[in-house]
């Protein structure tokens, strides 16, 4: 029986609120605005807590990284079921600049030191799409990966992984130690019920710093700017087919 | 025939209980027999007792004819639609005079698909003027006129009864106005409420009532009925919240009451005339309402009770922990969940439990208003009021929580033919209303159903069947009338009364009072053309 399952958790601005681009472009607004957990974080974890009451899993550890408030994140999903999370302390300038080649490198160094043979994350964040924190980490760790998974089932040592790909549905099967990233149809991310939450309340998050695992948080990358995308023009009625084909003329479609 | 069984009015006089009447003639000698089905004005006449009576007496002098009262009224002498009243209303609306059959279809039908009219005649103004030069026209025509919001009111109020000409405010939806430091929105009869709230909304307020409606009904249907909705908890009915009204009387006279004034106690207050009467007494044709401030933290709890004295206890604790961030309280029963995954595919987030509470916070400070939220959770988890339960922060949970109390309606749709009933009852009797109705109908009813908005004292018992019923029908009413009027309580809490309830008022109101209300519309519509057969039951017209 595998010991322990790794689990990304990120928290980002909810999906449902309006995102708007800071004035000066450096960036989107975050101050004041709702977070919540990863929408593909959240799949994550009910798939490792599934694996977990199926008992192919024993332990449970939700990661975060990030300032103060991603604990709240690490809370929602203990009172999902995971059994302890882990909050690795990024704030200012270094979080700002946070991106997938730190995220892995760190994931990576935790796999390690606790001794993971399982890393569930969300195939991609809504903040930035990246689609690359999970490709890195396995790449990092040297582990075979299952990305865009919408099937999971553990056989033994072997990890079978049915994935989403452009042309259909892709089966594979991978040796554990593996990475899997979790895509919208692997399963539906169960409501935190009351009881579990004032039991999460009693769960342990270690604190820790990026330094205490010797990554490197320095970024390759620098954003330059931050624009709105093109607002949508009001379409235009028309009355006949005629004014439909003189218009089309004008705007010098045909 | 006189049949008495020893019941006697206050001066000691005996009471006929049963179907026929003598009538008197003025040939004392001979004494002419006559079958009169009973209604109010009979009894009145041989009762004329003193003007208060106490509420539980009059319950027990109902007669009811099994149906006679839901029955659908006689057609009125107005005139009807001629091709030179579609010229003059094709002048004053050019395009926007409808007569094709097939948009007219959905708008003869209610939402609950019960009741379909036979109007032939759609008209869609832009402006208040409009509105009045019809109306002037209709008024000296002797036309009928039903007007028409979002045409999603539950008592067949919305529609036309025969051939009424349908006066719809579906282009009257412009804002006109909003102040973002008062908070005071001014914007036509026919703005859609969701939009008006997405309005608020930009400027970091919201409309003071939300209704599971919303994306459909318009504001002047919403104030024209009086709408109670999920939000009357905090912030209070349509009759504190409307501060003006632009109407248009029955003659076309335009009577501007659209002032945006928190304070005004200048004469009478006749905007609260029009708040309510169900389009009988004008058309309302512009609104000014108040918004409150859009709160800045929203959390929806939902929860699982054992037993209605729980959810009970729970309200009571709720109101002293939650205090002034309370903003909604609502229940559903087991029922109503087994519908709600049956048909709409919703999944029950917590696990099964007879009842469930929707209990909504809002407030300034989001970590204030969470503290105060899980205190409260905590000890009604710990003291096992609750046996279960979710919380939901995020805007999409918070839909999807609400979504399993607001989409109720929707799913019993889907169930089978449904009868309706809103009543307003002390909170502690609420579903014993629910259990009588089951024990009372047994097998002839599929499923009888309650939720709404206990914290109110609102319930919405639904009682559904395959296919219409009559049997099933005059099991239920006057029943569930007498049942409510017993606990003095309403027979309508917010729907209104419409085609469906309108005879039915005398459960709730003295004889004296509807009098009263029919003096008024005949001197504000004295020909009657305004929503006719709605809301006045069928003899007050007989004066």
């Amino acid at each position: 029986m595998t010991a322990r399952v790794l689990v990304g958790v990120k928290r980002v601005i909810d999906y449902a609120v309006k995102i708007r681009v800071k004035p000066d472009n450096t960036g989107v607004v975050t101050d004041g605005v709702k977070h919540s957990m990863n929408p593909f974080c959240e799949i994550a974890v009910e798939e490792a807590v599934r694996l977990k009451e199926k008992k192919l899993v024993q332990e449970v550890v939700a990661v975060s990284c990030g300032p103060q408030q991603v604990q709240e994140t690490i809370r929602t999903a203990l009172a999902m079921g995971a059994d302890r999370g882990i909050h690795v302390e990024v704030s200012g300038k270094d979080y700002d600049s946070l991106g997938p080649l730190q995220v892995s490198k760190i994931l990576a160094a935790l796999a390690k030191k606790e001794e993971a043979s399982l890393i569930i994350l969300g195939k991609q964040a809504i903040d930035d799409d990246c689609n690359q924190t999970g490709q890195m980490t396995a790449a990092l760790l040297d582990w075979p990966q299952g990305t865009f998974a919408s099937e999971l089932v553990i056989e033994g040592d072997k990890v079978k992984v049915v994935r989403e790909i452009d042309g259909g549905l892709e089966t594979i099967k991978l040796n554990m130690p593996v990475v899997v990233t979790a895509d919208l149809r692997l399963n539906t991310p169960r409501y935190a019920t009351l009881p579990n939450i004032m039991k999460a309340k009693k769960k342990k998050i270690a604190n820790m710093k990026p330094g205490d695992l010797g990554v490197d948080m320095t970024s390759r990358v620098e954003v330059l700017r931050v624009d709105e995308p093109p607002q949508r023009q009001a379409g235009v009625k028309v009355e006949s087919v005629e004014d439909l084909v003189s218009k089309l003329k004008e705007a010098g479609r045909i | 025939m006189f049949v008495f069984n020893g019941e006697t009015n206050r001066q000691g006089r005996r009471i006929p209980q049963h179907y026929a009447m003598a009538v008197f003639t003025r040939f004392k000698s001979a004494v002419r027999w006559r079958y009169i089905p009973p209604c109010s004005v009979y009894r009145r006449r041989l009762d004329p007792g003193p003007l208060l009576r106490p509420a539980e007496s009059v319950p027990e002098r109902r007669v009811h004819h099994g149906g006679a009262e839901s029955a659908a009224p006689r057609r009125r002498p107005f005139s009807r639609v001629t091709a030179d009243d579609l010229v003059f209303f094709r002048g004053v609306l050019p395009g926007r005079v409808i007569t094709d059959p097939d948009v007219l279809e959905s708008c003869n039908v209610d939402w609950l698909k019960t009741v379909k009219g036979n109007s032939e005649v759609l008209l869609r103004p832009k402006t208040t003027d409009e509105v009045s030069q019809i109306l002037r026209y209709c008024n000296a025509r002797n036309l009928a006129v039903c007007p028409q919001g979002g045409n999603t009111g539950l008592v067949g109020g919305s529609v036309p009864v025969f051939d009424e000409i349908i006066l719809s405010t579906a282009l009257l939806n412009r804002v006109l106005a909003f102040d973002t430091i008062s908070g005071i929105l001014t914007c036509q009869a026919g703005c859609v409420l969701e939009s008006l709230s997405e309005y608020a909304d930009k400027q970091d307020f919201v409309m003071p009532l939300d209704l599971g409606a919303k994306g459909s009904c318009h504001i002047g249907g919403n104030v024209s009925t009086n709408a109670g909705g999920l939000r009357l908890l905090r912030y209070g009915s349509l009759r504190g919240t409307v501060l003006g009204l632009e109407v248009v009387l029955a003659d076309g006279r335009v009577l501007n009451l659209l002032a945006s004034l928190r304070k005004d106690n200048t004469g009478f207050d006749l905007k609260q005339l029009f708040i309510g009467s169900e389009g009988t007494l004008g058309v309302v044709t512009a609104v000014t309402i108040l918004c409150p401030r859009k709160p800045r933290s929203i959390n929806v709890a939902f929860l699982g009770c054992s037993s209605f004295q729980n959810l009970l206890k729970t309200f009571h604790m709720c109101r002293g922990m939650l205090g002034e961030i309370l903003s909604a309280f609502e229940f559903l029963d087991a029922s109503c969940m087994s519908l709600l995954e049956n048909h709409l595919k919703l999944t029950n987030p917590i696990s099964e439990s007879p009842f469930y509470i929707v209990i909504e916070t809002a407030g300034s400070n989001s970590a204030h208003d969470e503290e105060k939220l899980h205190n409260f959770l905590d000890k009604v988890m710990t003291s096992s009021l609750v046996t279960d339960g979710t919380v939901a922060t995020e805007e999409a949970k918070i839909k999807a929580l609400w979504s399993l109390r607001e989409r109720v309606t929707e799913a019993l749709r889907h169930d089978g033919y449904t009868y309706k009933y809103d009543i307003s009852l002390p909170v502690e009797k609420i579903y014993d209303l629910v259990t009588d109705m089951k024990e009372h109908l047994g097998s002839r009813a599929k499923n009888v159903v309650g939720y709404g908005h206990v914290g109110d004292g609102n319930l919405h018992l639904n009682v559904i069947s395959p296919t219409k019923d009559v049997g099933l029908l005059a099991a239920i009413e006057p029943y569930v009338y007498e049942w409510a009027a017993r606990c003095r309580g309403s027979i309508s809490a917010e729907h209104g009364l419409g085609l469906k309830k309108r005879n039915f008022i005398y459960y709730s109101k003295v004889p004296e009072a509807v009098a009263l209300m029919a003096n008024i519309k005949a001197m504000l519509d004295p020909r009657g053309i305004l929503n006719p057969y709605k809301t006045l039951p069928d003899d007050a017209h007989s004066r």
